[in-house]
């Protein structure tokens, strides 16, 4: 089975660019997009400018964020040729013979253009089918997402039982904690107050990810409570309805993604910790052990969130409320507080997930919008509202997502995930879990 | 004979055979997580008549009321509605046969004006259909029509001097007298009021009744849910006791609040008197 | 280094072109969808770009693969919009109002994964997308390619004059469309569906079709708009139609007023205006040194865009859910 990466320029946003000088120019953005969807741009290419009769013009190299703009003298034609010398290993143009593109330059505004790259050909194993061995591997690290997975889901799940709100900013909770644990691994306090320079970590300089992670846990739940203190809570004192309160998480989750591109920028960034780890082999499943620790620990703090809400107090007021909240409010549970803790802990949870996920794949801005939708498909999958049926879900998404890719491309994969939701809700509409309710 | 008189001669017993049943229950059942909410062995409703349910709190009549009219399916068991079997039916086929029912809680459609809640009452609209919509002159003149019905029935009502307000306007009263003339515009043949005196003030009960009443003069079946007694005597001639999901008793009201089976089931649940049937107001059967 | 360097005339120029351009027309075509979705029927549609992606792709594929006439192909991008609002409609619309939100966002990205995958590039172009579609649309139109159009300094080349033209010709046919099936009797069960699903039931009134019916018009009408924009644009490619786009559309139809047949075209011109004219400003006073490039460069510029729709989305769905046009008496009506 061939993993194509296919690589593309993309020209963003509709019409054409307005030169920024007033003056012409060609542009082009070198980026390409992995298999998970990021868009990793290429900084340093080269690209050369001629006039149709071949006299060349001008060059430029593209910047970190893959940008290249080039001043041409005026409007016309222009044949942009890209220096695959400069282009990172591995990656090359899809179609060796499409070299040069050419492109026309209109009064005062930027001509763009696209060159179509391929990262290289990864060749899997082919000639021996599909083994017992490969499903067992990508069953562990299916297990693996589907736990990162799950700490997002129940909080999801939780928020969506108690209050009626399905929020579609979780998943930016997610990249949050990410961030959050990015920015202490590496700067520490002094990140943002500068003065503190000197003091030692966690003050003065990044700490081990270990313990940044736990700053991701307290932003996480920081941004929960905020969430519901000062917008959520004050929407259901307003009587705002729950479908006015989910096109709020929308806009919050845009303006959260987009802070987070401009705080952080586009190009995604590794840890500084445990980034590099050759994996060892347990049986016949090879797995690094940062990815056997990390799952070990969300199988720890997920049994420890299932004996909270099983056992204490406040985790069987959660569920009360979930189950039925016009009962448990007559029957004295503090409803707000109750959702009030649901938020910090779905933020925490998130948070740290974030970490996880930042650590088995790569700390970037954008992952959040996957995220949702796969953390959709895991609590539908479980049946809306219910923790257990999200973790379950969740489970079940990340390994259908991983062994899913023995049979189609890789680059579908999330597409078996999207569509397996689509099927649960024409046969099961309550889920796996859940208990059929008085629908239609 | 009249519908009324040929009640005279049934005997007051759960589940037993009328002489002209408009709809007929047999072993109809629905459980809620393992919790049988209604399991009705056999009842028959006579046409021409009023019959009111009773009951105390939880005792499935709002379950039993969805089942009927299609807005909830039942476990198993089948219901025959005018000679159809109508379990399995969804609540739009069965409104379209006849059978239309009201709220609990009022549905009057706020955001719609008094006539245009009434017209939308009208059944076998031809601008209802998608492409019809788009021409007008297909559905002009049905729609004046219905229009000059709906007016008819809001004088009738007594709601002619509101026909253009919204209905969000209403007072909650106003909003029962209003879904109530709405139903009859889809010309039934059964209606099924549930709670129709549910938080009306005093003045408007009276009027209210009235119009129930009026409902049998034309023939139409009236089948209704109710807590007080002093309504149900007043209006009923024909009274469904129903307790923990199932059907207890049946009689004529003057005799029913007599029955030991029925005064058992209200002390079961209200320990404080016998037959107060009033304090049932909160809902707490809706599962 | 001063404000005086800043060309007003230019940026107003550029804003007022964008605000009748034929971007504007394809949000609002999706919002006129939208609203027929939201505003009319109550349906929470999250994945409006899915519609207008395949609206695009019908279209487009109607010429590159099966060779047909341009006219056929528009009805054949209508039927994708149909067939779409069917595959989503058809399981959703029997369930409670947020399903139908979740599996529209998934489906939305599900269209445009597999359109940009490898394994349909035989079809779709993949991520390249389609552009030798526009031939036959060229032919047609009356004005020449090269030659610029327009009124005093808002002027279009002929090319895109076309894509605007016939834009605002579709915005203006479906608008009459909107209001005449508003004010007809299909209209009145399809509103007492959004207010009350069961109080339509129970006076006979099939809200599971009325549903499909409506999600299948408004998706149909958002098609529309992917095709004014792989007409303007002479390109379908599969991230035009990103996850974000539906909620510029959401914007656009609160912006007009939800429920309201006008408000997604004076959503759209007032967005373009908007977006534009802050989108230049920002540009020239990073160009002029104004806003510090520490702060802020002339790429981030282009993320204000963002910042400002989530915003104003979620301020106005507070605060003003009735829009520019709507009364507060009838949203006071509402029972939320």
């Amino acid at each position: 089975m061939l993993l194509f990466v296919s690589s593309v320029l993309l020209i963003w946003g509709p019409g054409l660019a307005v030169a920024q000088e007033g003056g012409e120019s060609v542009g082009t953005r070198l980026r390409f997009e992995n298999v998970d969807g990021d868009r990793i741009p290429i900084e340093g290419g080269r690209v050369t400018v001629a006039t149709l009769d071949g006299e060349a013009v001008a060059e430029g190299l593209s910047d970190a964020e893959g940008n290249v703009e080039i001043p041409v003298p005026g409007p016309g034609t222009y044949v942009l040729t890209l220096d695959v010398e400069t282009l990172p290993e591995g990656v090359v143009l899809r179609d060796p013979d499409r070299l040069s593109t050419e492109t026309q330059v209109l009064e005062g505004q930027t001509g763009r253009t696209i060159f179509a790259l391929i990262a290289g050909d990864v060749t899997l194993d082919t000639d021996e089918g599909v083994s017992f061995r490969q499903i067992l591997q990508l069953s562990v690290e299916g297990l693996k997402l589907g736990l990162f997975l799950g700490m997002g889901a129940i909080g999801l799940s939780l928020i969506f039982g108690t209050t009626g709100l399905v929020n579609f900013s979780h998943s930016e909770m997610i990249v949050w904690g990410m961030l959050v644990a990015y920015f202490f691994n590496f700067y520490g306090f002094a990140g943002f107050l500068g003065f503190m320079a000197n003091w030692p970590a966690p003050f003065g300089a990044g700490v081990n990810l270990a313990f940044a992670a736990l700053f991701a846990i307290a932003g996480g739940a920081g941004l929960g409570y905020a969430m519901d203190r000062w917008i959520f809570l004050p929407l259901r004192e307003r009587g705002v309805s729950l479908i006015s309160q989910m096109v709020v998480t929308i806009g919050l989750s845009l303006i959260l993604r987009y802070v987070f591109l401009f705080i952080f920028g586009g190009s995604p960034r590794f840890f500084a910790d445990f980034t590099a780890q050759s994996a060892i082999t347990i049986g016949i499943v090879d797995i690094t052990p940062k990815d056997l620790i990390t799952a070990a620990l969300s199988i720890i703090i997920l049994l420890g969130v299932g004996l909270l809400l099983l056992r204490t107090k406040l985790g069987k007021a959660m569920r009360a409320v979930a189950d039925n909240r016009d009962l448990a409010e007559s029957s004295g549970i503090d409803v707000q507080r109750v959702i009030r803790s649901v938020w910090v802990l779905g933020g925490s949870l998130a948070g740290l997930g974030g970490v996880f996920i930042g650590l088995s794949e790569q700390v970037s801005w954008n992952i959040g919008f996957r995220m949702l939708l796969l953390i959709f498909a895991a609590v539908v999958l479980g049946g809306l509202g219910t923790a257990f049926g999200a973790l379950v879900g969740a489970l079940v998404v990340g390994i259908g997502i991983q062994v899913s890719t023995l049979f189609i491309p890789t680059e579908l994969k999330n597409v078996g995930a999207l569509a397996l939701l689509i099927l649960v809700l024409v046969f099961r509409p309550q889920g796996i879990l859940g208990r059929a309710e008085r629908i239609g | 004979m009249t519908p009324v008189e040929q009640l005279a001669d049934v005997a007051p017993e759960p589940g037993v055979s009328k002489p002209d049943p408009i709809l007929v229950v047999d072993d109809v059942s629905r459980a809620f997580g393992g919790l049988k909410a209604v399991d009705v062995d056999h009842l028959e409703v006579q046409r021409g008549v009023i019959t009111a349910l009773i009951g105390p709190n939880g005792a499935g009549k709002t379950t039993f009321f969805n089942l009927l009219t299609g807005f909830d399916q039942p476990d198993s068991g089948t219901a025959v509605f005018d000679g159809e079997i109508a379990s399995g039916k969804s609540s739009h086929e069965l409104a379209r046969k006849g059978m239309v029912r009201t709220f609990q809680l009022t549905k009057a459609l706020t955001k719609l004006s008094v006539v245009e809640n009434m017209k939308l009452g009208a059944t076998h609209q031809r601008g209802e259909h998608f492409f019809a919509a788009l021409v007008s002159p297909l559905w002009n003149a049905q729609e004046r029509d219905i229009e000059s019905r709906a007016d008819a029935l809001l004088e009738r009502f007594k709601l002619d001097h509101m026909r253009d307000e919204y209905a969000g306007t209403m007072s909650g009263g106003q909003r029962k007298l209003l879904e109530m003339a709405r139903s009859l515009m889809a010309d039934p043949t059964l209606v099924m009021l549930d709670e129709p005196m549910a938080g009306v003030n005093p003045a408007l009960t009276q009027s209210l009744l009235e119009h129930v009443k009026s409902l049998r003069h034309e023939g139409i079946t009236v089948m209704f849910v109710e807590h007080d007694m002093d309504v149900v005597r007043d209006i009923s001639d024909w009274v469904v006791v129903m307790a923990e999901g199932q059907i207890i008793a049946e009689g004529p009201p003057d005799t029913i609040g007599s029955n030991q089976q029925v005064i058992d089931a209200y002390l079961g649940s209200h320990h404080d008197s016998a037959l107060d049937l009033d304090a049932g107001l909160l809902d707490e059967e809706k599962p | 280094m001063s404000l005086a360097a800043i060309d007003w005339g230019f940026i107003l120029t550029q804003s007022v072109t964008q605000a009748f351009d034929f971007n504007a027309v394809v949000y609002a075509l999706a919002a006129i969808g939208l609203n027929i979705h939201f505003g009319y029927a109550g349906l929470l549609n999250f994945g409006q770009v899915g519609f207008v992606a395949m609206g695009a792709y019908g279209m487009g594929l109607s010429i590159t693969l099966w060779q047909l006439n341009p006219f056929l192909a528009v009805v054949v991008g209508m039927i994708f919009a149909a067939i779409f609002a069917l595959i989503l409609g058809l399981p959703t619309l029997r369930l409670r109002s947020d399903y139908l939100a979740i599996v529209t966002i998934a489906a939305a990205e599900i269209v445009r994964l597999i359109a940009r995958s490898t394994v349909m590039r035989p079809i779709t172009r993949g991520a390249e997308g389609l552009n030798e579609f526009i031939g036959p649309f060229r032919d047609l139109s009356p004005f020449s390619p090269g030659q610029i159009y327009g009124i005093g300094p808002i002027e279009w080349r002929g090319s895109q004059f076309f894509a605007v033209v016939v834009g605002w010709i579709l915005v203006a046919l479906s608008l009459l469309l909107v209001a005449q099936l508003m004010r007809s009797p299909w209209g009145r069960v399809v509103k007492a569906i959004r207010e009350d699903e069961d109080a339509a039931r129970a006076l006979g009134k099939n809200a599971y079709w009325y549903k499909l019916q409506a999600l299948i018009l408004g998706g149909v009408i958002g098609g529309l708009g992917g095709m004014v924009q792989a007409l303007g644009n002479a390109t379908v490619q599969p991230d035009f139609f990103v996850a974000p786009l539906t909620f510029f559309f959401w914007l656009v139809l609160i912006l007009g007023g939800v429920g309201r047949v006008w408000a997604p075209v004076f959503g759209a011109v007032v967005y373009w205006f908007m977006i534009t004219f802050i989108q230049n400003t920002g540009r020239q006073l990073v160009d002029e040194g104004l806003i510090p490039t520490s702060i802020m460069d002339t790429s981030q510029i282009d993320q204000i865009r963002f910042w400002i729709v989530g915003a104003a989305l979620a301020l106005l769905m507070v605060f003003r859910p009735q829009g520019f046009f709507g009364s507060r008496e009838e949203m006071a009506l509402d029972a939320r």
